[in-house]
């Protein structure tokens, strides 16, 4: 539905993070939100990374009619390049990054690497009366993170000032968190279906944004799926331990130089 | 294009400057407009330290007062502005920011805006201090970040650049941040060769877990050829400039002049690093030096061009939208 500006206009809708080939965790939160009677799916891009088998995402995403928005590992998969670009310099977060690149790259076909290739870097809609601007890292930069604590609310003002809309969401990080400010401004990291929020908890997390008026609801959701099967697809793949582990237990052991000191300090590793 | 070199007393104890060098580089330099004041750093101890590092590349000492402490007041007008300008992180710097009487205050101030990262030499950090860090840090919603330099993994190697007894100092103000709940970032300037890295990151973490820091966050620094460095290691070569030809085709939000600027109790400069640079000097405020573009004039320009922003927490990144 639209408002006659040609921008849709929606009450409430479910947003996923980072899929990073799960598709298990994909489907198990489709179905979910289906239930909850969301009128529209959002995802906010990295479908592949990490998991097994990343060509399997595609046909739920098309099926389900998720609309998608690029990240930073689609816009690498898709063209080819050398890396993720998610700016690692530590060694070890860089020997894993690696490895999850080239078999994502791999094992993604080349119809979906094209079908990634034309994905829009934002969307914009309206959820209620408010003006929201979905994007992967952040409006200005597909791979900018944007860490609760790292985030002062004068900076997402500007954000959202600059990109003229009300609420910003936004994944990347992997950490779900949200942050209201002024007259229905908000910003909404709406976590990751990739893998666990760093918690000890196997069970991975989205948003459902609903908005009657200017009056926003925002409830971020738990999904608990076949993680178990989920780890047997990535040892059948040979894909590292350590990411196996990270599924299994909810603990992040890889690429956590990015993490600011509190989010780092909140973990296990 | 002329070159000239700084005209500081670097390494000499007799020769304090107590005027910013005036000195500047090449007068063809590329210009860097700001993008966005991503980051606002601040001067915050001046030049003064405690400790005579042989490596610094503002030679820092107990008698360098070329640039004067800022107090909690000075601080805190220029945090009025950055909330205006849509400021993402704070960095203190010296000097050692913690001779500066006024941090823990300064601190407090910024922690409700922001996210505030403190580089230390952690010789001055008792327990008393830890104690109050950790209260900040448990306080806010935004993270307080230690860099801690240590240059060496033993206190011969580290002592030899930072001064006698300064390694234990550090090593155990480390253990009390970590039992405080801290991770700080250890900083060390490479002195070594590229195929030695994984050894000496190796040595580092065997280091640190003996005082209980166990998932260590380490930074390698490269040399900046300038200020006592120059003297103690080597200047820079005659080529190593930046020129209109290197910033073709070079994204330059990868340099920390593009999203940072650097203000003092005299001034705001383009960046840290380049303190002793009049060429550097944007404005004497805020507003002058975020409209004002980043000359890379320097020789230590070259640096930053070859390692990207080496004094950010974390590297730049550059995949913007068209």
């Amino acid at each position: 539905m639209s408002r006659g500006t040609g921008v849709p206009t929606y009450r409430r809708i479910a947003v996923f993070g980072g899929v990073y080939s799960n598709h298990l965790a994909l489907a198990a939160a489709v179905q979910d939100a289906r239930h909850r009677g969301v009128d529209a799916m959002f995802c906010l891009g990295d479908l592949g990374a990490f998991g097994p088998h990343p060509d399997r995402v595609f046909p739920i995403i098309h099926e389900s009619g998720i609309a998608v928005v690029k990240g930073n590992y689609d816009d690498s998969i898709a063209r080819g390049l050398e890396d993720c670009q998610c700016g690692y310099t530590d060694p070890r977060d860089n020997h894993y990054a690696r490895l999850s690149y080239r078999y994502t790259f791999q094992n993604t076909s080349p119809f979906n690497r094209t079908w990634m290739n034309q994905l829009p870097d934002r969307l914009r809609f309206h959820l209620g009366e408010l003006k929201v601007l979905a994007c992967h890292g952040s409006p200005r930069r597909v791979n900018e993170f944007l860490w609760e604590s790292t985030t002062p609310t004068h900076f997402l003002d500007k954000l959202a000032i600059d990109f003229d809309t009300d609420v910003l969401l936004g994944t990347h990080t992997g950490l779900h968190w949200e942050r209201r400010w002024g007259d229905g401004k908000a910003y909404v990291n709406v976590g990751a279906l990739g893998r666990p929020a760093n918690d000890g908890q196997p069970a991975v997390w989205y948003a459902v944004l609903e908005a009657v008026g200017r009056d926003l609801d925002v409830h971020f959701v738990t999904v608990s799926y076949d993680h178990q099967a989920l780890a047997r697809e990535m040892r059948d793949e040979e894909l590292p331990a350590e990411f196996v582990e990270t599924i299994l237990t909810g603990w992040w052991t890889t690429c956590l130089e990015i993490l600011p000191g509190k989010e780092r300090a909140a973990g296990r590793h | 294009m002329s070159k000239a070199l700084p005209i500081l007393g670097a390494g000499d104890p007799g020769l304090e400057p107590s005027v910013p060098s005036g000195a500047s580089g090449a007068t063809d330099a590329p210009e860097v407009a700001l993008r966005a004041l991503d980051q606002l750093w601040f001067q915050v101890a001046g030049t003064v330290c405690n400790l005579r590092c042989r490596h610094c590349f503002i030679s820092c000492s107990p008698k360098n007062h070329s640039f004067w402490f800022m107090s909690r007041a000075e601080v805190a007008g220029a945090l009025v502005d950055s909330v205006r300008l849509g400021v993402k992180e704070y960095y203190f710097t010296g000097g050692e920011p913690f001779m500066n009487h006024d941090i823990l205050g300064i601190l407090e101030d910024t922690l409700a805006l922001g996210p505030a990262t403190v580089l230390t030499n952690a010789t001055l950090l008792p327990q008393r201090t830890v104690d109050e860090l950790s209260r900040l840090a448990s306080s806010s919603l935004y993270t307080l970040e230690l860099r801690v330099s240590i240059d060496g993994v033993t206190a011969e190697q580290n002592d030899a650049i930072r001064g006698e007894g300064s390694f234990h100092r550090a090593i155990e103000a480390v253990g009390r941040l970590v039992a405080a709940g801290f991770l700080p970032i250890i900083t060390t300037m490479q002195s070594w060769d590229d195929g030695e890295t994984d050894k000496v990151l190796s040595d580092f973490r065997d280091l640190l877990a003996g005082v209980g820091y166990g998932r260590v966050r380490l930074k390698i620094l490269p040399p900046l050829r300038i200020g006592a460095e120059a003297e103690r290691d080597r200047g820079y070569s005659e080529g190593e400039w930046v020129t209109q030809d290197m910033m073709a085709d070079y994204p330059s939000d990868l340099l920390l002049c593009s999203g940072a600027r650097l203000v003092t109790h005299s001034g705001v400069w383009a960046c840290p690093i380049l303190l002793d640079y009049e060429s550097a000097r944007l404005g004497a405020t805020l507003d002058e030096a975020v409209a004002a573009p980043a000359r890379l004039a320097e020789q230590a320009c070259y640096t930053c061009w070859v390692n990207g922003a080496i004094c950010s927490n974390m590297p730049g990144l550059t995949q913007d939208f068209s």
